[in-house]
């Protein structure tokens, strides 16, 4: 089996505090992963580290099977955070065209009347960014994400800000990668979203992978009792059974 | 290591008294005075060797930098941190004892003598160097930019000595010195040094300490 | 690197902020040297060339932060840092683009300096733009490399000027120097040309070696 994602006792800190504590694991190629946790667990550090936004501090990270400081990995990889990378003085077609030559993407022109319409604004496509509501700035930088079409989507609470159209939307692209065989790895605090995508959940907390799913994804009324079991003995660090 | 930290606990110290005293002997007693400048001249045996660790600093601060931008160690970092808080120092003691040592001979306080300036511009890069240590925050990220300065400050050094002598104009100084000359400012310069290095070090201690006691409160943050 | 400069021209372009309030700030500063020497002192080519550059330091410092406040809005910097651009060519679309500003922004306003100064038109001038050039590479280098780093600090208004200045006075020294001599209506003033190269040699080949090595937090 080829691993997209190989990570080895990932640690990183801030200030010299361990935000993230030697988490390793490894994620095959259409893997749909679940990543669940409290507020500061860590998730979104983890999803920065693989996504080579953050160096991690210690600790070895390969990306399909190569150095993530490699052009043509990171030419693989899309991740979608809290901010959307968005110039807000230009409009979403200047946007597209811009990450679309920093990718390379052929066709590009039509690539991006694509992804437009993919997500809703392709009406919006000459209407600078700055006046755009929060959920249609999320909308566009799903298109942004999507554009060069990434083996290796990384989301970092993809919901937030959006309305139920917008949901709907990103729904049905992720049901769409998830069909094409790409890897698609998400942080989320709603459970019943993140549930009926993955293929595999984590629950991280304190910087630690501290359960992971094997094999079957469970229910959501069972992960909920999972989720909170788990946090408590990560608390109090009962090792668990 | 453990050797090493033996070295510089018990017998650099010492060392360094000893090397002092001699120094001072050898500066008040020992050494004639200069033919033309008389007894002022004396400060030169301190001024010259704390001008020699200003730029000794300098050095050990990019070659720590570099370490810790390639291996990203902590012990690197801590030292570059040490060596230009110990830099600022004797490069403050530069300006004071040449400031001191101008009076008497140019009959001002500070000229523009292109030496000093050279001197003043360093100490500014120590200061940028420390500033930004301080109103920065003490992080990762902070670590690696005081890094890049200490190796760009010191890349910048052989550009600023030309600029500056060719702003001024070339002053030669040649002098020949009298073998009890030569003599002092070898004793002299052996133990300014061995005070470079014995600053550094505790200075070093003490941020490695700061370091454990962070460390140690986390964990009781943690258990508590 | 194309792309990333296209980007950068066309913001410029819609929002004309860099270029506008930078030259607004250099006629500014060259008012203030006017009142607080008086017209009389603020004269030949001494003084002109004292001018002329620091007022290029002062305002181009604040178009340096620019540069990189524009990724810092939506994160946009940690969008270009994805992309498959190696972090030097990041550096040099973003060196390009300052010297690009820099130089439209001296265009206007160093005439209008020595206009203003009642400087003597002489022939020699006409190499004022080379050593503009120069300088503001020399500038751009370091100033690129510090703005990157302070941008993301506490405290960058301070910080950038109090790293830069100091590390800035070879490059000031020798560029006052060549733009005095040419001011007085002297052309070749070789030293001088030859410390303005070096600097800009060794910090454009330092920032561009240096800043894959901190862009990544």
């Amino acid at each position: 089996m080829s691993w997209v994602i190989e990570a080895e006792n990932l640690t990183k800190t801030f200030a010299w505090v361990p935000v993230l504590n030697q988490v390793s694991c490894q994620i095959a190629a259409g893997e749909v992963v679940g990543v669940f946790g409290p507020n500061g667990a860590g998730k979104t550090t983890f999803l920065r580290v693989l996504a080579t936004l953050l160096r991690p501090s210690t600790g070895k990270l390969t990306l399909f099977g190569a150095s993530p400081q490699e052009a043509h990995v990171r030419r693989r990889l899309g991740f979608l955070g809290h901010e959307s990378f968005l110039y807000p003085d230009l409009t979403p077609i200047e946007n597209l065209t811009f990450y679309g030559r920093a990718y390379t993407v052929p066709d590009m022109q039509t690539r991006i009347a694509t992804v437009l319409r993919q997500v809703g604004l392709q009406q919006w496509g000459n209407t600078v960014v700055r006046t755009f509501s929060r959920g249609m700035e999320q909308r566009l930088a799903l298109a942004r994400v999507l554009l060069h079409e990434p083996d290796l989507l990384l989301l970092d609470e993809p919901y937030t800000g959006l309305d139920a159209q917008g949901v709907a939307i990103l729904q049905s692209a992720l049901a769409h990668m998830k069909a094409q065989g790409k890897t698609i790895i998400l942080t989320t605090h709603d459970f019943a979203f993140g549930l009926e995508l993955c293929t595999r959940a984590l629950i991280v907390d304190r910087g630690r992978i501290a359960w992971e799913s094997d094999g079957h994804v469970p229910s959501v009324q069972e992960f909920i009792a999972r989720y909170h079991s788990t946090i408590l003995h990560s608390a109090f660090r009962i090792p668990h059974s | 290591m453990k050797q090493g930290a033996v070295f510089m606990d018990r017998v650099l110290p010492w060392l360094t008294c000893g090397l002092m005293l001699i120094a001072l002997a050898f500066v008040f007693l020992y050494v004639p005075n200069e033919r033309i400048q008389g007894p002022a001249q004396r400060i030169f045996y301190f001024h010259l060797p704390a001008a020699w660790n200003t730029f000794l600093g300098f050095f050990i601060v990019a070659g720590a930098s570099a370490a810790f931008l390639w291996q990203g160690d902590r012990f690197s970092d801590l030292l570059a941190q040490a060596a230009a808080e110990v830099g600022m120092v004797f490069c403050t003691m530069v300006i004071i004892t040449g400031s001191i040592w101008a009076r008497p001979i140019w009959g001002v306080w500070w000229t523009w003598d292109p030496r000093l300036t050279m001197v003043v511009i360093l100490w500014m890069i120590y200061a940028a160097y420390i500033l930004l240590r301080v109103l920065a925050g003490d992080n990762e990220l902070i670590a690696r930019y005081a890094a890049v300065l200490g190796i760009v400050g010191v890349l910048d050094i052989p550009l600023l000595y030309i600029a500056v002598k060719l702003w001024r104009g070339i002053h030669p100084k040649v002098e020949r010195m009298a073998p009890e000359m030569i003599w002092t400012l070898l004793v002299c310069s052996a133990a300014f040094l061995c005070l470079f290095a014995w600053l550094i070090w505790l200075r070093l201690r003490s941020l490695i300490l700061r370091d454990e006691v962070a460390a140690l409160r986390r964990q009781v943050v943690a258990v508590s | 690197m194309w792309a990333l400069l296209w980007k950068d021209v066309l913001l410029e372009i819609r929002t004309k902020e860099r270029v506008s309030s930078l030259f607004v700030l250099a006629l500014l500063i060259v008012l203030i040297f006017v009142v607080a020497l008086g017209p009389e002192q603020v004269q030949g080519p001494e003084i002109g060339a004292a001018v002329l550059w620091i007022t290029l330091v002062f305002s181009g410092m604040l178009g340096l932060q620019r540069a990189f406040l524009i990724e810092q809005e939506r994160g946009c910097f940690s969008g270009l840092l994805l992309c498959p651009i190696e972090p030097g060519t990041l550096f040099l679309a973003k060196l390009v683009g300052n010297i690009l500003f820099l130089m439209l922004v001296e265009s206007v306003a160093a005439p209008v300096t020595l206009v203003l100064l009642k400087l003597p038109w002489s022939w020699s001038l006409l190499a004022l733009p080379l050593v503009l050039f120069l300088g503001i590479v020399g500038f751009s280098a370091l100033g690129t490399l510090f703005a990157a780093l302070t941008v993301r600090t506490r405290a960058r208004e301070i910080l950038l000027p109090v790293m830069l200045l100091p590390l800035l006075i070879p490059l000031l020294i020798a560029a006052v120097h060549v733009t005095s001599a040419m001011l007085a209506g002297m052309v070749w003033t070789g030293v001088w040309l030859r410390v303005l190269l070096a600097f800009d040699v060794i910090f454009v080949v330092t920032g561009w070696l240096i800043f894959p090595q901190v862009v990544q937090e």
